[in-house]
């Protein structure tokens, strides 16, 4: 399976995912910069954190107006899988990918620190490597990750069961709506979450909570 | 040349703890009359164009695509 990670100015966590995408795959993934306009023949294709556009305007905003963003669009409508971890995941919700929009944490302070998560969905791409309401571990680390959505869109997004990753065990950081760490798109191909789960890959990082995840997507792992 | 001034402002219901946070220091400064604050984002825009109907079609399009998250928030303009 093959994959690319978007780069953009101001990401931060590129490194890091490009490692656990080399690890867990195999093969490294190919980079797309944000003025790319086409993106190759990949099966996931991932938008790390970071500080895009220095956070000017609103998280993630600047990010998702760049051609590259188009690019990952129209992959998106084909089918391709895409995350967005943190910074990713806001880029996702102003391009318009995954509905809501992501504010500022009622704490207004900064966290970084590790939450549990309860996969509230096991049955995505995303997530078949887990089991239905199993309890990981995973680390955070942003300022702007209270997920907002309107009455309507929210509990849409619960009926399709699109909320895959909840804050468990009263670990919620940022006063998100129901806890919601995560999501995914209507067709259930796009994920966008708050948590890092590239950071939790192998012993050396002191938990694999976060492998599951990326094997899921690369058709590694089928079910738990 | 013509200006316009675009007001960004959070929609009601929309919680907004910076506004909350600032609301408690002027509080906190003894101004006790203040019932609530919310936080928003001003833009002074300059445009080449002259027609001012283009120019504030061209703004609130600007807004929609970029300068205002609609999800959350709302947006007057004003030519100046």
């Amino acid at each position: 399976m093959k994959s690319a990670v978007v780069l953009l100015p101001g990401l931060n966590r590129d490194r890091d995912m490009i490692a656990a995408l080399a690890k867990i795959s195999g093969e490294a993934p190919v980079t797309v910069w944000q003025t790319d306009t086409e993106i190759p023949d990949v099966d996931l294709i991932v938008i790390p954190g970071g500080f895009s556009y220095g956070d000017y305007l609103r998280c993630g905003a600047i990010a998702a107006r760049m051609p590259v963003l188009r690019a990952v669009a129209e992959k998106a409508a084909k089918g391709v899988q895409v995350i967005g971890v943190c910074n990713g995941f806001q880029i996702l919700v102003e391009a318009g990918l995954l509905p809501g929009a992501l504010m500022r944490n009622m704490s207004l302070k900064f966290v970084c620190r590790e939450v549990k998560l309860q996969v509230t969905n096991a049955k995505t791409a995303f997530t078949r490597g887990y089991t239905q309401n199993q309890i990981i571990r995973c680390p955070v680390a942003h300022h702007d990750g209270n997920y907002f959505a309107d009455a309507d869109t929210l509990s849409r997004l619960e009926g399709e069961g699109q909320v895959v990753f909840r804050y468990a065990e009263g670990t919620n950081p940022n006063g998100s709506l129901n806890d919601i760490a995560g999501i995914v798109s209507k067709d259930g191909n796009v994920l966008g979450m708050m948590p890092h789960p590239e950071n939790l890959i192998e012993a050396a990082h002191g938990g694999s909570d976060g492998r599951a995840l990326f094997e899921s997507a690369l058709g590694l792992k089928m079910a738990a | 040349m013509i200006k316009a001034r675009v007001i960004v402002t959070l929609k009601n219901g929309v919680l907004d703890p910076q506004g909350k946070a600032i609301e408690g220091a002027l509080g906190g400064l003894g101004f006790d009359g203040v019932g609530s604050v919310r936080q928003g984002k001003v833009f002074d825009v300059e445009l080449s164009s002259t027609d001012a109907a283009n120019a504030e079609a061209e703004i609130k399009a600007m807004c929609d695509k970029l300068l205002a998250n609609t999800v959350i928030e709302n947006y007057s303009v004003t030519l100046i």
